[in-house]
């Protein structure tokens, strides 16, 4: 399949093409920039760093039923499979990192709620031009192109968009929107190709993991997380706009006689998330939980999945209100090593 | 592992019996349980170790021992403490009511490994729970082990759970039956001190022995010591943790010591294990 042109001011009969699945797109809703379905009132936003929630919240939303029931009934409903749909303008970061999580949800037992999100929907790239002040994706495998997770990838140049199929599922897409597109010339290809190598050259924050996985779990007595921990409010912010934080919670909720049993994102910062019944707390502090979050990203995850869970997105850093700075931290762990 | 598509959804189970084991604030009532659906209960498979989610729709669930052996018969035990919501809501429950389990999660205790061993179970208050499988499966293949100690205290006679059980096996030449109190009471038969130094007392040869202990974080402590101080080896050593869980498969995150998940890569572990786990007693 070719790589295709879309020139920007075809982006409303694009948008439209998609529209006709569920599409969701980066749109400002509230305060933050999140992905959202795409309606005719939609105003989205490509033009963006990147969104402050990232796209983990279609294939593992906030809050999500697992299933309904009546009170005083055993009959158990599960919601209906997901509709194919579309998430267009993720962030090579954030697609990696659904990538990465793949790995949990279908480790051993298959998540299901999960799955069929991710197996129905195609994923739309869009390569960072610019990369924040906090991104370090260049240190924990990523890149400001890369594809890992995307079915297409979109560049965005001056007057156009580059798009490069990349998957099957890419592929069927691409064919959708072809009477809304060109094929790419080899100049605007080299133009994309330029635009990645200079986002590439425009990342200065830089982790250096080698030895981290292995050897991190032997800071465990070191005066670092304490420091850490020291400024931390445990607001959980750092882990619920982290695109592989993937724990939660299981609630039940009643209405009346209507009850669902849902899932809701936790958070490993939080001091019920690991609290006993009997009042025993095997975290009693942030500074065991700050411990077990970077250990848990840069370590046991690598030890069962052999990928670190952190795609140098920068959202912990640049959304802790006090400043907790994940890169200084591993800096630090690095020189203590 | 779990049996059915989707691993969130409970089967419907029914409370064939259901009685106190113990008194007070902090009950422990045991629940003698049979899964509703025949294909669920001909796919359900557990062995000693194993743990599963019990739970009330409305309510919630929460992860618990499985406290039978599978050579009981095709029924699962839980013997629940009355400590939180889950389980205020549980012990309401009789004979007759429903009730919803999924499982069984973890692993298991490598019963087959310890073919031929003398079997030491050492366990305190509730503790008893996840070693009560381990005693009756040793008890049904007798044969096939070189014997079993059990060793098993509570603060007071009325929190021992299973006390009828402990009775039948103190009168038997084959097996070798230690109860304890922490205090005197008038009236008790056996023995009172605390379960470390019933340890002490009992003093088992590590010798071709397996001991397995489960109960307070304290007494654990003072086991392990007094085992180490017996000439058990840490691989000689096995007990099982407990932590917060919501899914009971790996996936929501919080019941992890170091990198290893006490919902899959336990509940049982060998201290030869845990001991290099800054996290395993904390």
């Amino acid at each position: 399949m070719d790589i295709l042109k879309l020139s920007k001011d075809k982006f409303a009969d694009f948008l439209a093409t998609l529209s006709e699945q569920k599409l969701y797109a980066p749109q400002k809703v509230g305060e933050s920039l999140r992905f959202a379905p795409v309606t005719e009132n939609s105003k989205v936003e490509l033009d963006m760093a990147n969104t402050t929630v990232p796209p983990k919240s279609i294939f593992f939303p906030q809050t999500e039923t697992l299933y309904s029931y009546e009170m005083g009934n055993t009959e158990m409903q599960t919601p209906r499979e997901v509709d194919e749909g579309i998430v267009l303008g993720a962030r090579p970061c954030d697609a990696r990192a659904l990538v990465i999580v793949d790995n949990l949800f279908a480790w051993d037992v298959d998540d299901p709620y999960y799955q069929d999100q991710r197996a129905k929907n195609t994923v739309v790239g869009l390569a960072c031009n610019k990369p924040c002040v906090n991104c370090f994706c260049l240190s924990v495998g990523g890149d400001p192109a890369s594809t890992e997770g995307l079915d297409v990838l979109m560049t965005e140049l001056e007057d156009a968009y580059v798009l490069e199929p990349l998957t099957e599922k890419g592929q069927k897409l691409c064919q959708s929107v072809a009477a809304v597109t060109e094929q790419a010339a080899a100049e605007d290809q080299d133009g994309a190709k330029a635009l990645h190598q200079q986002a590439r050259e425009m990342i200065t924050r830089k982790i250096e993991t080698e030895g981290i996985p292995e050897k991190l779990p032997t800071l465990w007595d070191n005066s670092l997380w304490q420091e850490t921990a020291d400024s931390c409010l445990g607001c959980g912010v750092c882990t619920f706009l982290c695109p592989t934080c993937h724990c939660f919670d299981i609630q039940d909720e009643v209405e009346g006689i209507e009850g669902r049993r849902c899932r809701m994102w936790d958070s490993c910062m939080f001091k019920e998330y690991t609290l006993h019944t009997s009042g025993h707390n095997p975290r009693p502090t942030r500074r065991e939980r700050t411990r077990n979050r970077i250990n848990h990203k840069y370590s046991y995850f690598v030890q069962k999945f052999d990928v670190i869970a952190c795609v140098g997105c920068g959202r912990c850093i640049n959304s802790c209100p006090v400043n907790i700075d994940i890169v200084e931290i591993l800096r630090q762990a690095k020189e203590a090593l | 592992m779990c049996n059915n598509a989707n691993p969130y959804v409970p089967y419907v189970a029914t409370i064939e019996d259901a009685w106190f084991e113990t008194e007070g604030d902090r009950c422990v009532k045991t629940f003698k349980v049979t899964l509703d659906d025949a294909a669920a209960r001909e796919s359900w498979s557990h062995q000693p170790g194993q743990c599963a989610m019990v739970g009330i729709l409305g309510v919630g669930e929460s992860m618990f021992c499985i406290s039978c052996s599978p050579t009981e018969g095709d029924f699962l035990r839980f013997s629940i403490m009355r400590a939180g919501k889950n389980t205020q809501a549980l012990h309401e429950l009789e004979a007759g009511d429903k009730i919803m389990v999924r499982g069984p999660y973890g692993n298991t205790f490598p019963l087959d490994e310890w073919k031929g061993k003398q079997i030491i179970t050492i366990g305190g208050g509730i503790g008893q729970a996840p070693l009560r499988p381990i005693v009756e499966y040793v008890k049904a293949n007798l044969d096939q082990y070189a014997g079993l100690t059990m060793i098993y205290g509570a603060r007071t006679s009325g929190d021992l759970c299973f006390k009828g059980e402990f009775e039948d096996m103190s009168k038997s030449d084959d097996l070798n039956c230690h109860l304890t109190i922490d205090l005197e009471e008038e009236g008790w038969g056996y023995n009172v001190g605390f379960v470390p130094t019933m340890l002490m007392d009992v003093n088992p040869s590590p010798e071709n022995a397996i001991a397995i202990t489960c109960g307070p974080p304290i007494m654990i402590r003072f086991v392990l010591e007094n085992l180490k101080k017996l000439g058990f080896a840490d691989e000689q050593i096995y007990t099982t943790l407990e932590n917060r869980m919501k899914c009971g498969f790996g996936k929501c995150g919080r019941c992890n010591v170091g990198n290893l998940y006490v919902c899959k890569d336990g509940p049982v572990f060998s201290y030869a294990t845990l001991k290099d786990i800054p996290e395993a007693f904390a």
